[in-house]
């Protein structure tokens, strides 16, 4: 005689399997060789300053989530995304207590103030480095050239700078790519800025790892391809449109292509799934718009670098977007749809 | 002829099919239970009407219950022996039901007492229908609606096409496949009067590319005078719904909140035409079906004719189950329900059991919020937004997801839940906001 206790569930019954912390997980596998690249190029420097954003991110978010009575969603990796990517966007001498602060705003701002996980508008480590752009415009601009001989033996003194106090800058700040075009009409080669041997962020320099880490989350499903392609596309296209009416006086859309934060920000922040639409052609005319902001900023804005703003900018238009673009149902027509 | 498709519908997705271990077993008869235990209420509609008394005794295939109004089919005998007690009984929703207690006699003939046959070449439409109803037949891919009532073409509209659904998309199940190969007699001649009766110029037989022996085999049976063809089409869930199968084979869209005679097509599914071809000539009624036992969970998996009203706890003594069973679904895994009780029978509308042990109960995983990735909305095969219907749903905004997100649409496929990397239970939200929207309207 049969005598078991079953199961009740609804149906379906199967499921595909994958999950959020699979998804967070990878995405995080995915940043790691440029993450590594940084530490090359930048030593014990950059490797302090992602450590101190991904701890800052992922103790914010354990102790908010402690705070508000919740069981804690750190095992989401969630915060470790956002911790790893603002340290990729700041100057690998960036003062520690400064990048903590970014960590603590990202997540507890950009993040847990608009409901956590699954509910935020902006991309949390944009919001972050946004506060910290405005709050320490000096320090935030202070790049520093890779492969210095003592990259690996010493740490810069700015990193260690006290709490609120002005950091003392510190043997050779070099200038980006982008601010050498920007305000002295440098070009700098396209092949050192695609292999990443050149001044800036501590992950915008390597366009190739992060395009391999994208590729790789792409293969696995895990991210939508027509994001990062529809911002390269739009910028390299307008830009292009710039270069051929006048070379001399704008960038070529290679050096736009590759330069700055572009790589970083259209692979692996633009593709936050929360904050950008749903649908394929959603995210194609998302994309297309960041570009355009990119390539406005960049060549008409004060600032050399528009990737974060144009983001920003697209992570808020993307739930009208959403309004906007739908897919239409099945049996109905467009218009009433 | 038969003609091999590439394109079919928009999204859907690819569970696991599983049919492997089933998918060359032939049908095998399937023992009386000591006690057959029959609810009158196995269809879509109003439940029939009992017609024996307690201690009578009833021949096979004699009538139990007789229909009850247009939507409602009678209820036969599936053998001869003698009816113990008319109670309430369990059904698979958990609600309770009059059902018919028959103690079938061992040592008789079980011959099948035969009605009025229906003549193909002289009967009228309207007396096909009737001939349907009287045999009790309905929707035996999963859905048990009446048959004669999808049949009956409304006034002003006119069938062209007939599709023969041999699609069968939820993993596990092998019982239209093999009904496909062994009953290809059967399918023709209800095609036949499935033709006669809605006035369809054609036929086509939907079957998808695992099955493409079956689809072979009963094109090689055509002699291309028939209007009579074989589709297959990529494999995909879930290709079985009409809408889908529809859009895969004729390129139409029903329209939304219509049915697919408004594009001039009906839908039948593949075992209930064979079930029509073998009754309506003899005036048989059902008394029988074919359902695929299966699942990591049993021992003697096959494709079994079983008796309708066969207790589900017989049925699993007899083909032998696991000690560490967990889950019990009637149908499919993907829309199948969930047994919460093994004292409820099969019926009419049983395609399938499958049975999971522990290994492969996916136990509530934890559930995060939406993270907005789109893989339910590339998934829906009707292009809904379950992302945002699951949010509304959440703040019981059910005009809005009737009226502006097409949820009465929805047919509960199960495709957002299955690739939901949140593991939200999305169609169990739909189900619940579709029957509060039902209440409120009719209210």
């Amino acid at each position: 005689m049969l005598k078991q206790t079953l199961h009740i569930s609804t149906s379906p019954h199967l499921v595909k399997g994958s999950s959020v912390e699979v998804i967070m997980r990878n995405v995080v596998w995915a940043m790691l060789p440029t993450a590594a690249f940084s530490v090359y190029a930048f030593g014990w420097n950059a490797a302090l300053v992602l450590i101190t954003s991904t701890l800052s991110c992922v103790l914010t978010e354990h102790v908010l989530c402690r705070l508000s009575g919740k069981r804690s969603t750190v095992s989401d990796w969630s915060a470790i995304i956002t911790g790893l990517l603002l340290g990729l966007t700041l100057p690998p001498i960036f003062p520690l207590w400064m990048t903590f602060l970014g960590g603590v705003i990202a997540i507890s701002v950009g993040k847990f103030l608009f409901g956590g996980l699954g509910y935020n508008v902006f991309n949390p480590a944009l919001v972050g480095r946004a506060v910290l752009q405005g709050a320490f415009p000096v320090a935030i601009t202070t790049w520093y050239d890779g492969f210095a001989a003592d990259r690996f033996s010493s740490i810069n003194s700015s990193l260690l700078a006290a709490p609120f106090m002005k950091p003392v800058v510190d043997g050779v700040s070099g200038a980006t790519p982008l601010s050498a075009f920007k305000f002295d009409g440098v070009i700098t080669d396209t092949a050192d800025l695609a292999f990443g041997f050149v001044s800036g962020s501590a992950g915008e320099t390597s366009a190739i790892l992060i395009l391999l880490g994208g590729i790789y989350l792409v293969t696995r499903n895990f991210m939508n391809w027509r994001i990062p392609v529809s911002i390269l596309l739009t910028v390299f296209v307008l830009s292009g449109i710039f270069y051929w009416i006048d070379p001399s006086k704008y960038p070529s859309p290679l050096f736009m292509l590759f330069s700055g934060g572009l790589m970083l920000g259209a692979v692996f922040m633009a593709t936050d799934m929360v904050a950008s639409p749903i649908t394929k052609w959603g995210v194609v005319l998302y994309g297309a718009i960041i570009g355009t902001f990119i390539v406005v900023i960049r060549i008409w804005g004060g600032l050399p670098e528009g990737v974060m703003y144009a983001i920003l900018l697209g992570n808020a238009i993307s739930p009208h977007i959403d309004r906007l673009i739908r897919y239409r149902v099945y049996g109905t027509s467009l218009k009433s749809s | 002829m038969l003609t091999i498709k590439k394109h079919t519908f928009k999204h859907g997705v690819h569970p696991p099919e599983n049919k492997e271990e089933t998918n060359r077993l032939p049908i095998r008869q399937f023992s009386f239970a000591p006690l057959i235990i029959l609810p009158v209420s196995q269809h879509i509609g109003k439940p029939s009407k009992v017609i024996v008394r307690e201690g009578q005794e009833v021949i096979r295939g004699q009538k139990l219950a007789e229909s009850d109004g247009f939507l409602s089919v009678p209820l036969h005998s599936p053998a001869t022996g003698i009816i113990r007690k008319i109670a309430n009984v369990p059904t698979l929703s958990g609600k309770m039901t009059t059902g018919i207690y028959l103690e079938p006699f061992p040592s008789s003939t079980q011959e099948i007492l035969e009605g009025n046959p229906i003549d193909l070449e002289t009967a009228t439409p309207e007396e096909i229908l009737l001939g349907i109803q009287q045999a009790g037949i309905v929707g035996l891919g999963g859905a048990a609606f009446p048959t004669h009532a999808k049949l009956k073409i409304p006034e002003g509209k006119h069938c062209d096409t007939l599709i023969i659904n041999g699609i069968e998309c939820e993993p596990y199940l092998t019982t239209d496949h093999r009904v496909m190969l062994e009953q290809p007699d059967d399918i023709f001649m209800g095609i036949k009067y499935l033709m006669k009766a809605t006035g369809a110029k054609r036929t086509i037989i939907g079957i998808e590319a695992n099955k493409k022996d079956a689809a072979e085999f009963l094109a090689g049976k055509l002699d291309g005078k028939d209007p009579v063809s074989v589709e297959v089409v990529p494999v995909k869930y879930p290709q079985g719904a009409e809408k889908m199968l529809i859009t895969a084979i004729l390129g139409k869209e029903v329209p939304s909140g219509g049915l697919p005679i408004d594009v001039n097509v009906v839908v039948v599914n593949v075992a209930t035409t064979a079930e029509i071809g073998r009754l309506l000539p003899h005036g048989r009624g059902i008394q029988e079906r074919v359902i695929t036992i299966t699942g990591p969970g049993v021992k003697k998996k096959g494709n079994y004719l079983i008796p309708i009203g066969t207790p589900l706890r017989y049925v699993l003594e007899e083909v032998g189950v696991e000690e560490s069973i967990s889950e019990v679904y009637m149908g499919g895994p993907m829309m199948g329900v969930a047994v919460g009780n093994l004292d409820i029978s099969i019926v009419k509308g049983t395609s399938g059991i499958v049975v999971f042990n522990e290994k492969q109960v996916h136990k509530s995983a934890q559930v995060y919020p939406c993270i907005k990735c789109g893989a339910c909305v590339d998934a829906c095969p009707l292009s809904l937004n379950p992302s945002k219907l699951g949010i509304l749903a959440k703040f019981e905004s059910y005009d809005k997801m009737a009226e502006e997100y097409h949820l009465m649409d929805c047919f509960e496929c199960g495709s957002c839940s299955f690739v939901c990397p949140s593991h939200i239970p999305l169609v169990q939200y739909f189900r619940l906001s579709k029957s509060i929207i039902r209440k409120r309207k009719s209210a």
